[in-house]
């Protein structure tokens, strides 16, 4: 809510979990996962923004109104992403030139 | 004749606009404006994100082989300075609402743009070595390495593409954060009330957002792949 003081102790723990997670990802990179590279780094790429989102941006101790526009944004963009996606990937099944 | 201005029939709280009805209601309102610019944002960069996914899907060995000559080392050394200039800026947001001395406050904001101005020097440092290299897309672009070198261009316009407006969103970011530390030094921000200090942090922390993904996205890709 409005008005809310989230305590620094929050801020300094969300920094160093942030940090843990770059050199994470940048030491997981090194390493063959195979097509599960991307996965991970993803998959932590995606943590990270939502603890700046729910607690650097305070979206955590927002109004509901503020937590459904943001949850939009994302909604909207996944729409996008999956979408075009699941177009692209699939146009080989069918075996069909341009299809 | 009437009166053309309606009678306030009401007081108003001080620092608050007429429209509202409480301090908290307006910075709500501040709030709610500031995320849908951000969502507009999010689908502006989400148009790149998804020219980027569809082009890597389509040319990976390309885009693995010039992912490859970026350096990993100032892309994780300018993550870590991003980082690092969020958490001063959520600290100057946190001075500012439990009302800290002034010395603080602008202490936290300019170590914010100071961070802000090193990711921008070390950007530099590498568009710099990308020209000298031949690998910015143009007349005068060079690429041999991997597979398929004749879609390496797609990946260094979507690096130049992105990484540039990402870098042109930092730069507002410190045009605003200096802004701040005029409005700051001059005492303007009270815990009462310190909206544009809020508002800024939210933006700035939104710029962190997109390098958390492009550093991976762009950096840390396909490393095995050849």
């Amino acid at each position: 809510m409005t008005g809310h003081i989230v305590p620094k102790k929050v801020y300094y723990l969300i920094f160093l979990t942030l940090m843990v997670m770059t050199a994470i990802t940048t030491a997981v990179a090194f390493v063959d996962l195979g097509r599960f590279n991307i996965v991970v780094a993803m998959a932590i790429a995606i943590f990270k923004a939502s603890l700046v989102v729910l607690f650097f941006m305070h979206v955590h101790y927002s109004t509901k109104l503020t937590k459904m526009i943001v949850a939009a944004g994302v909604f909207w963009l996944a729409i996008m992403l999956l979408m075009t996606m699941s177009d692209l990937l699939t146009r080989g099944w069918m075996g069909v030139p341009g299809r | 004749m009437a009166d053309l201005h309606v009678a306030h029939t009401h007081a108003h709280p001080s620092g608050v606009e007429h429209h509202f009805n409480s301090a908290a209601q307006q910075k709500d309102a501040s709030t709610v404006g500031m995320w849908v610019f951000l969502v507009t944002e999010i689908m502006f960069f989400g148009g790149l994100f998804l020219t980027y996914v569809a082009y890597r899907h389509a040319y990976p060995l390309a885009f693995a082989a010039a992912s490859e000559r970026l350096d990993i080392r100032l892309g994780a050394f300018n993550t870590a300075v991003l980082i690092f200039s969020s958490l001063t800026m959520a600290l100057a947001v946190h001075a500012a609402a439990v009302g800290s001395s002034k010395k603080v406050l602008v202490g936290f904001l300019i170590l914010t743009l100071v961070l802000g101005c090193v990711f921008l020097g070390v950007k530099s440092v590498e568009y710099y070595d990308k020209y000298e290299k031949h690998e910015i897309p143009g007349p005068n672009f060079e690429f041999h390495e991997g597979a398929d070198p004749a879609h390496a261009t797609l990946f260094f316009s979507l690096y130049f593409g992105m990484t540039g407006l990402h870098a042109f969103h930092m730069i507002i970011g410190a045009g605003l954060l200096l802004f701040l530390i005029v409005q700051s030094a001059r005492g303007k921000y009270t815990t009462a009330w310190h909206t544009p200090v809020e508002m800024t942090g939210l933006y700035w922390h939104f710029v962190d957002i997109v390098w958390i993904f492009l550093f991976p996205l762009l950096y840390l890709i396909d490393r095995h792949l050849k």
